[in-house]
This record gives C-alpha cells, sequence and structure tokens, in this order.
C-alpha cells in the first residue's frame, strides 16, 4: 500500500465503530496484507464472516495448520514482506505451533491471527480451549492475549512493527470470540500509541565498523561468511555485499540460509559452508585471518567443533542481534545492526580511507583456494543403470535456471544435496527450514511462494518420506491453480538418518525404510495433480522437461540410487579441516569418537 | 570437557569456566505473562535462577521490576544479559550486584521454638541481628529481620541449634546509592 492510499484509508476509518472482527480484517488491509493462510472454526468465525466482506484479502485455505504456517513463511521469504496467518483455537493453534518455532529458528517475520475461546470461558477447559500464549510465549519474539476490543487496533499494528522489525519473527495474536464480536474505535497504523517501546538498533557504531574495515584491509587470508540476515536486510544488502566482496577481492561462503545473497556464478564464490558444504568453504574457513561473518549466527552446523573452529582468525560480526554476538564463538570485533545499513557504512569507510586490498596475499591465497578446489569435493560417480540423486538435481537445475526459478525444500539428504548443486544467483529464491529442520516445509512453503509470484517456476526439491508430512496441501494447489513442482528424490529411505545409522550405529536401521510407500503418481492424479515417473539416467531430462512445461502442479517420482550418502561431510565432533570427501566415505564411522556420537 | 555449554551442541573448551554470581534488576512492562517470559528464558536456556523477586513499581508507567539473582561463566552471564534486552517486554537490565554503588537487601521470617537458654539466646541474637519479634507463643518466636543475603543466611545459621523450625525469604532486591536513578524506562 502507498503512503497515500494509507492516509486515505485512515480518514476513512479514524472515528469509524467496528467489531473486534472488522477491526482485525481493516487492521490486516491497513499493514498492506493481500494474502493469508488459513483454515476456520469455531473460534474464528466472526473474523471469517468479515473476511467474507473484504475483497482486498486473498484467504488461502490451507488442509492443515501448519500448512498454513509454512506457506506464510515461504511467502515471507520469496518477498520480504510479512507472512500471515489465520487459525483457530485449541488444535488450529496447536497445528501452527511448528511453524512459528520454524520462523522464530529462521528470523521470518510472520503474524499469526488464532481464535480463543470467549474471555469468561478462559480457564475451564472449554471445547477447543488450550493456553496457546503460554504454548507460543517460549517460540515467538512476542505474543498477545487480547482482552479488550479497543486493544485490538494498537495490538495488530504493533505485531507487525515487532514482527518486521529488528530480527524478524513470528507474533501470535491470541483473541477471544467474544472480543471479535465486541465494539470499538479503529484506529490505523499511524494513529495508534505503542505499548512496546520496541526500537533495535539498526545503525553500526562507526568505531567498529571503521576497526572492522582496517582489519579487512590488512587481510592477507580474508573470507565472508554470510547468512540468512543478508536476504533478510533486503536486496540492497546483496547488491553491497557483491561490491565490498569486489572492492576486497576476499572470497565469500555462506550457510545454508544465505544461498543466492551472491552470486553462485561469481568466481569468487566458494559454495555453501558446514557440516555438507565444500571443502574449499571449509577449510577457507578454518584457514583464514580474517573471518567477516555478516548475518549468521555461528550455528553448530556451521561451526563443526567449537574448540577447533577457524583457529587462526580475527572475527568480525555484524548482526542485528545483540545476543548473537559471543554466544557460540568469541569474536574480535561486534557489530550490532542490519546488515545493509553496516555494509553501506564499511563500503564508505573502506573507500574513505582509500584502502586497498594487500594483492600480492590475496594472489597466495587465492592459490591455496585454488588447490582445495581441485580436490573437486562434489565429485559423485555416476551411473548407467540408476538415477544419482546429484545427478538429477543438476539436471533440475540445468533444465530450469534459465526460467524465473524459486526453490523449496523438505529436509534431509535432499535438501543437501539441493543446497550443493543448485546454484543461486540472486536473493529470496531459496526457501528451506534450516534451523528447526521441518520435514514438511517445502511443499506448502512453494504454495506461499507462488501464490506471491504466480508466473515464476516454483519447485519443492523433496524426500519420499519428508513430502508425507504435508502432502494434504496437494490439494490446496489445485484448488488455486497453483502449478508448484514437487520433484521427489525417492530413494525409499529417511536418507539422512539411514547415512547417520549406516556411519555412526553399525549399519543398524532401525526404523528408517519408508515402507508402505504410496504411488505417487496415482497419488498425484488423485488429487488432481500431473504425476510424473523417472527411473532410468536416460529417461530423466526428458521427464524434466514435461514437469517444467506443464501448466499445473506435478510429482515427479524420481527414482534415485537408495544408498547413496550426502558428502562431504565434517564428521560430528570434528573440526572444519577435517572434512570427509566421498572417496573417504569407508572412514567416517572410525573418525567420529565418542563424544562426537553424542552430538545432533 | 565440560559439556553443558548452552547455546550449542559443543563446547568452549578455551572459554574461562568461573562461575560468578550476578544480580539483575529487569525492569519490565507490567503485563500479564511478563515474569513467565523471564523465567522461562532463564529455563529454556539452562540459566540458573537463586533467586527471583516481582512487583509492579510504578502503576502509572505500567512497570515493574524483576531482580534476579544468577551465576554462570563470564559468557554466560552476557548471554543472559542480551537475551534479556532481546525481550519486547523489558525496558532496561542494569547490573546491579556489579555496580559498587549498588546495595542488596533481603528479608527473611524466620520461625523458632525453643524453651529455657535455647529461648533466652535466640532472643539475643535476634538483638544483635536487630531482628524484630512479630509473633510469639510460650514456646515460639516469629523473627523478622533484613539485610544482605549474607547477613540472612548467618542468622539462619546461628537459629539453627536453637530450634529453627521454618525460614520465608524474600529473595533479593538490589538499588543503586545515590541520588541518580540508575535504570531506563522509569
Amino acid at each position: 500500500m502507498t503512503a497515500h492510499q494509507t492516509i486515505q484509508a485512515d480518514a476513512a476509518s479514524k472515528t469509524r465503530i467496528m467489531t473486534g472482527a472488522e477491526i482485525v480484517v481493516q487492521a490486516l488491509v491497513d499493514q498492506g496484507v493481500d494474502t493469508l493462510f488459513g483454515y476456520p472454526g469455531g473460534a474464528v468465525l466472526p473474523i471469517y464472516d468479515a473476511l467474507f466482506h473484504q475483497p482486498k484479502l486473498n484467504h488461502v485455505l490451507v488442509r492443515h495448520e501448519q500448512g498454513a504456517t509454512h506457506a506464510a513463511e515461504g511467502y515471507a521469504r520469496s518477498t520480504g514482506k510479512p507472512g500471515v496467518v489465520l487459525v483457530t483455537s485449541g488444535p488450529g493453534a496447536t497445528n501452527a505451533v511448528t511453524g512459528i518455532v520454524d520462523a522464530l529458528m529462521d528470523s521470518i517475520p510472520m503474524v499469526v491471527i488464532t481464535g480463543q475461546v470467549p474471555t469468561h470461558l478462559i480457564g475451564s477447559d472449554a471445547f477447543q480451549e488450550a493456553d496457546t500464549v503460554g504454548i507460543t510465549r517460549p517460540c515467538t519474539k512476542h505474543n498477545y492475549l487480547v482482552k479488550r476490543a479497543e486493544d485490538l487496533p494498537r495490538i495488530i499494528h504493533e505485531a507487525f512493527h515487532i514482527a518486521t522489525s529488528g530480527r524478524p519473527g513470528p507474533v501470535v495474536i491470541d483473541i477471544p470470540k467474544d472480543v471479535q464480536f465486541a465494539q470499538a474505535p479503529y484506529q490505523g497504523p499511524d494513529e495508534v500509541r505503542h505499548a512496546h517501546a520496541y526500537a533495535p538498533q539498526t545503525k553500526g557504531d562507526p568505531a567498529r565498523i571503521a576497526e572492522a574495515v582496517e582489519l579487512i584491509a590488512r587481510a592477507k587470508r580474508p573470507i565472508f561468511y554470510t547468512g540468512g540476515g543478508i536476504i533478510n536486510a533486503g536486496p540492497r544488502a546483496s547488491e553491497l555485499l557483491r561490491e565490498f566482496a569486489a572492492l576486497t577481492g576476499a572470497p565469500v561462503t555462506s550457510t545454508l540460509m544465505g544461498l543466492g545473497a551472491f552470486p553462485a556464478a561469481d568466481p569468487a564464490w566458494l559454495g555453501m559452508v558446514g557440516m555438507h558444504g565444500t571443502f574449499e568453504a571449509n577449510n577457507a574457513m578454518h584457514d583464514c585471518d580474517v573471518m567477516v561473518c555478516l548475518g549468521a549466527r555461528f550455528d553448530d552446523r556451521v561451526t563443526g567443533r567449537l574448540d577447533a573452529f577457524s583457529p587462526g582468525s580475527k572475527k568480525i560480526h555484524v548482526d542485528i542481534d545483540p545476543s548473537s554476538i559471543n554466544k557460540n564463538v568469541r569474536v574480535e570485533v561486534g557489530i550490532i545492526g542490519d546488515c545493509a545499513s553496516v555494509l553501506e557504512d564499511m563500503l564508505a569507510a573502506w573507500k574513505g580511507r582509500g584502502h586497498q586490498p594487500n594483492r600480492a596475499a590475496l594472489s597466495v591465497w587465492w592459490g591455496q583456494i585454488d588447490d582445495w578446489r581441485a580436490r573437486q569435493c562434489l565429485r559423485y560417480r555416476a551411473s548407467d543403470e540408476v538415477i544419482k540423486p546429484q545427478q538429477a538435481i543438476e539436471r533440475l537445475y540445468a533444465l530450469s535456471k534459465d526460467r524465473d526459478v524459486y526453490v523449496t525444500t523438505e529436509v534431509g539428504q535432499h535438501q543437501m544435496w539441493a543446497a550443493q548443486f543448485f546454484r543461486f544467483e540472486e536473493p529470496n529464491r531459496w526457501m528451506t527450514s534450516g534451523g528447526l529442520g521441518t520435514m514438511g516445509y517445502g511443499l506448502p512453503a512453494a504454495i506461499g511462494v507462488q501464490l506471491a509470484h504466480p508466473d515464476a517456476l516454483v519447485v519443492d526439491i523433496a524426500g519420499e518420506a519428508s513430502i508425507q508430512m504435508c502432502i494434504q496441501e496437494l490439494s490446496t494447489a489445485v484448488q488455486y491453480g497453483l502449478p508448484v513442482k514437487i520433484f521427489i528424490l525417492n530413494n525409499e529411505w529417511m536418507g539422512m538418518v539411514r547415512q547417520w545409522q549406516q556411519l555412526l550405529h553399525g549399519e543398524r536401521y532401525s526404523h528408517s525404510y519408508s515402507s508402505s510407500l504410496p504411488d505417487f503418481v496415482k497419488l498425484a492424479e488423485a488429487y488432481g495433480c500431473k504425476g510424473l515417473r523417472a527411473e532410468r539416467p536416460e529417461e530423466l531430462d526428458a521427464r524434466i522437461r514435461e514437469m517444467l512445461d506443464y501448466d499445473g502442479p506435478v510429482v515427479f517420482d524420481c527414482r534415485v540410487e537408495k544408498a547413496e550418502n550426502c558428502l562431504p561431510m565434517i564428521p560430528s565432533g570434528k573440526a572444519h579441516n577435517e572434512m570427509i570427501l566421498a572417496e573417504e566415505v569407508e572412514d567416517i564411522g572410525s573418525v567420529i569418537d565418542e563424544a562426537g556420537r553424542k552430538l545432533v | 570437557m565440560p559439556t553443558d555449554q548452552p547455546g550449542s551442541a559443543y563446547d568452549l573448551s578455551h572459554a574461562d569456566q568461573t562461575e560468578h554470581r550476578a544480580t539483575y534488576a529487569v525492569i519490565v512492562d507490567n503485563e500479564p505473562g511478563v515474569l513467565h517470559r523471564v523465567v522461562g528464558l532463564f529455563s529454556a536456556r539452562g540459566y540458573n535462577i537463586e533467586s527471583l523477586t516481582v512487583a509492579e513499581t510504578d502503576e502509572r508507567l505500567h512497570a515493574s521490576r524483576i531482580t534476579v539473582v544468577t551465576s554462570g561463566t563470564t559468557e554466560i552471564l552476557a548471554q543472559i544479559r542480551a537475551q534479556l534486552e532481546k525481550m519486547v517486554c523489558v525496558r532496561d537490565v542494569h547490573d546491579v550486584g556489579r555496580d559498587p554503588l549498588g546495595v542488596e537487601r533481603e528479608l527473611a521470617l524466620v520461625k523458632v521454638r525453643g524453651a529455657g537458654a535455647d529461648r533466652v539466646e535466640a532472643l539475643r541474637v535476634a538483638e544483635i541481628f536487630r531482628a524484630k519479634v512479630i509473633d510469639t507463643t510460650l514456646e515460639s518466636f516469629i523473627f523478622e529481620v533484613s539485610g544482605a543475603p549474607s547477613k540472612i543466611d548467618k542468622f539462619v545459621d546461628l537459629m539453627e541449634p536453637l530450634g529453627l523450625v521454618e525460614v520465608a525469604r524474600t529473595g533479593v532486591l538490589s538499588i543503586g546509592r545515590g541520588a541518580e536513578r540508575h535504570v531506563k524506562g522509569l
């Protein structure tokens, strides 16, 4: 919504008395919401009634509330706007919890409105009553129980402010049914007085920025380690990162959440860092002398063994969340601020002081990096008989890269292979559940992405186990004519579980085989989608083309090698420079010690 | 190597593992659930709570003051503070324990049962500690004693052999000395 429209809406609404339900709907419109994901029920019926009369809001009916939250995440991650969810009390709210935690872990802006039993019944164990604010308190950025309709305008506008500013996250608003019926004056976003003085710092301390730039300029072996914070800071942050990386001549790696912020086609791109990152990225992280962490949080999947994490480097950490700095890894220069703002100031400081990178040292550094690259850590053995999962993703990428493509994933081996083999040139193109690792994320997320980008190609790279966790959302895709492509790497195993059981638990494959799998082609057809299957390498390309060219949702059952392991890998409890490559795979079990076995 | 490092599956073996005690005054918006948020943060992240007191201190500004005594390594204490400050409902966190101008006080009610010499001795010790007798029967006293937590500890220790029955303590309250306000958000 433009400022002009907002003013008009405000003028129209200034003195209007509305019901609580109408206030909810009007506030969403005034917040610029165009799409919300929900599922009706007894305790939200008044809001659904108000929605019936509001053509500006496109309500998408999911098939399970978890689907609503992931769809909202996909919508948010691909647009930069907050995702909005509307569910009923009790089971509606509890089903939404997984997606709420997912959004908290991955810093996704989201506003979740839940119905609640009428205020006079709260605490009486009423039908479909759950203590929603109690349940969601530890898994939201903030939450509210609205006791009076008068408070609704302020709370809703404040919720959007909190969800989208600082480190983004989910905010839950629990609204009892009697509050939805009660009448109160409406106030627009600019009229309300926020009860919480929430104003996170976005501009970095200039002295620390100067110190950081000085360190980068003197670096002999610098590296940029970037994360989801760059994506959350908006497209400008990605542009600034490209410019700064070019000026400093430093290599760039990224976390799973940050893929796309730096173009994969750039020669300075090292690939992903971490447990299943590239050999060159992990070794460069280990051996660097200056690490510039931008909007990442030194997660255990990235650092590996902490006491051996990049032992010789000075570390700069830019993060909008002060509690992320010095949490897992102690840094020399911590800068609290928004990545775009800090990068802008870093660039200005670099140019202002006329810094030049140490070209001689950089050339030695790049020589070392090229040696690591020569190990070709993502190499795999192709086969004439069976499709390799890596090959499936490589072909999917090759055949879709010239389109306007967005990728979501579920969680497991396929997710890591997608991160390794699909290449992203722009931010907001890659949606995955990083922190929480939620199987079932990808299909609903793809639905959210497709709604925000109706003409784009949206692919959910899935596994046959993960896809079954939210498979019911195929029905949503069909209802709204969303042509999402579900590309299932079907190896008949919970692949990552099987891999860990093979490497760490003496090949005791306890309950990790996906028995009694449905026929995914027939399943697709039953839902009204197109079903496709590829079983041999020579039919892969033709089938992928058929999927891409089909105007409608497709479920692609790609039968792949069953026992393929996802490599390279930093074994649990090991350091970045102790990575295991594919040719050394037999040794993984033996290199992980007792302490490592206990880690996740 | 210790493996109880919060915030990570791995351990910070290079870190200083000496535990320190800290007292924070946390100024929060006075709204339902705010105490649960603060307590929940401590339990979810595995931090210690040695004592915690809370009450509304400024009705007009809807502010409450939570005084929490905790312990941890320097890194953990910094994390606790940062995690508290990050909460939407938290206006300010003041490290009153580390503040050289900070004073800490606690109030205790101590019930002692006894007769004869023990009873006389209990009353004598109470006088030394400037404890007030707020209830008495022929065989018992309830003392009200206030002061630094260590003083209360000492008083309770001394009452132990004299017939200590029961102790109720408020937990620590803390404030900075002098004319200035030391916390923001009020």
